[in-house]
């Protein structure tokens, strides 16, 4: 691709491009969980939120925490959880990223990882606080193995979200 | 990427930006809460919203479900190459087995259809509400809730018992126009009057949420089950209808005996949505919607197919067996803490 666009056109597309694929790539995660999986047992990460927790940590800039409003509204509707659920989970979550960040100065993949794996074990606990506050009592346990493979999948979502965002600005 | 405070300058309008930026989310934040509040109080305030959402996405689970089908097949395919000897011998022994049964399962229910009609009891039967296949299930998710391809236009209402061939999947926890969502027998909201077939123990099965059931029994201190062992739905509480199996204990942990669903939600095609056994129960369900699924606990004593009394007709908690007699006999399912042993 040349670096000069060669129309308003082609500008338009790239602008486009540059704005709403964090967007577009969140929302066709959250959309993964229509795929027709029917597992007894919990273990299949949360891509949703893998991918917005992602997009978060490594382009902090692009979004503020409203935008996880909005999206867990969209995530709520899609997979059937009580409506509210992942707007509260998701915007908390993103407003204590905003509030480590602002205490933390540096940032490395290593404390990404770390800070993802906090996030996502308060995700867990959350969505288990809220299936036992709706009647459904089952032991943490349940929760434990999701936990376990949402972490480990962390790297391999940074790097789709990164081949993603090197072509978001490719030029 | 170098951070530090995220403070965009010294722009005033910027910094406002910034500080809306998180009323906003804040506000939404708790705006979310009040939702989730609003859900707790009255599962159904949201039933239009939901349904609707639930109708638009269900084709794409519907269209991709031949194909995980065909996968799943892959599997199985393989694993029963490698099992298909002991399998065989052990199938044939079943089959005998099964045979025995067979002649004197005729013979008892020919019996008791002629009990029936001496008694002049009237059987309700489960009929059939409509036939949908098993689209989707909310995977990600604590909660084992299965989405159905049909909705309130095939005539599914809420509170309706969906069986497949094998046994008993769960009830319908909400419905769009063209789909529907289950609550698995496995979720751990959902209570399911059950009985022991070899000696008839009323139980309630529990579930708990990792693809196992767990069993209570009422009587304190005993646990009649082993493993093998089949139950089925003793038709208590007016929403199942009995003699559904529902599943097969596999084992104990500790004090609690732990149960397989025989209908396993991961390999379901059809399903068979069924009438409320005894419509009254539901009708008292719609009542009080904040607790959608606790049917009541059986006496000991309760036959499978009772006749309806007078106070079970509006009360779906009414148990008759255990009305006068020791309330602290009458199991909580919702008060005891999950992994709690069998009162």
């Amino acid at each position: 691709m040349s670096r000069i666009a060669g129309s308003e056109a082609e500008v338009a597309i790239q602008d486009l491009r540059r704005r709403y694929v964090p967007l577009v790539s969140t929302l066709a995660a959250i959309l993964l969980s229509l795929l027709p999986i029917v597992a007894a047992s919990l273990w299949v990460p949360n891509f949703g939120f893998l991918v917005l927790l992602t997009w978060r940590l490594l382009r902090p800039e692009i979004w503020s925490a409203q935008v996880a409003l909005g999206l867990g509204l969209a995530a709520d509707l899609v997979s059937g959880a009580p409506l509210g659920q992942s707007m509260l989970l998701w915007t908390a979550a993103f407003l204590a990223l905003d509030y480590v960040d602002s205490l933390v100065g540096i940032r490395d993949y290593w404390l990404d990882w770390v800070m993802a794996a906090a996030a996502i074990l308060f995700h867990s606990a959350g969505v288990w606080y809220i299936a036992l506050l709706m009647g459904s009592y089952v032991s943490f346990w349940v929760m434990v193995p999701q936990l376990i493979l949402t972490i480990l999948a962390y790297p391999i979502a940074a790097r789709l979200v990164l081949a993603l965002d090197r072509w978001r600005l490719a030029r | 990427m170098a951070l530090g405070k995220r403070r965009p300058g010294f722009s005033r309008r910027a910094q406002y930006g910034l500080f809306i930026g998180y009323v906003v989310a804040v506000g939404g934040a708790l705006f979310a809460v009040l939702l989730l509040v609003v859900y707790l109080i009255d599962p159904r305030g949201f039933a239009a919203i939901r349904g609707a959402a639930l109708d638009a996405t269900t084709p794409v689970s519907s269209a991709g479900s031949t194909i995980t089908g065909f996968f799943n097949g892959i599997g199985e395919g393989i694993s029963s190459y490698f099992r298909a000897g002991s399998q065989n011998a052990r199938l044939n022994r079943e089959l005998a087995q099964a045979r025995r049964e067979l002649v004197r399962r005729q013979a008892l229910e020919h019996e008791n259809r002629r009990l029936h009609a001496l008694l002049g009891l009237a059987r309700e039967t489960g009929e059939e509400v409509t036939l949908a296949r098993i689209v989707g299930s909310s995977y990600d998710s604590p909660r084992r809730l299965a989405t159905l391809s049909a909705g309130s236009s095939a005539g599914v209402e809420t509170g309706q018992p969906v069986r497949s061939p094998d046994g008993l999947i769960g009830r319908v926890l909400e419905t769009g126009r063209w789909a529907a969502r289950v609550l698995l027998v496995t979720d751990g909201s959902s209570n399911v009057p059950v009985r022991l077939v070899r000696d008839g123990t009323p139980a309630l099965a529990v579930g708990r949420g990792d693809g196992t059931i767990e069993l209570r029994t009422l009587e304190v201190g005993q646990n009649p089950f082993r493993r093998g062992d089949i139950l089925v739905t003793s038709g208590v509480g007016g929403i199942f209808p009995p003699n559904v199996p529902v599943a097969r204990v596999t084992g104990h942990i500790g004090e609690t005996a732990i149960a397989r669903p025989l209908a396993d939600p991961a390999r379901l095609d059809f399903a068979v949505v069924l009438r409320i056994y005894q419509p009254a129960a539901g009708a008292a369900l719609d009542a009080a919607p904040a607790r959608p699924i606790v049917p009541p606990v059986a006496g000991p004593a309760q036959p499978p197919s009772p006749a309806p009394r007078p106070g079970q007709q509006n009360n779906p908690r009414y148990q008759p067996g255990l009305q006068q007699q020791a309330p602290d006999l009458v199991v909580q399912p919702r008060a005891a803490p999950a992994g709690a042993p069998p009162r």
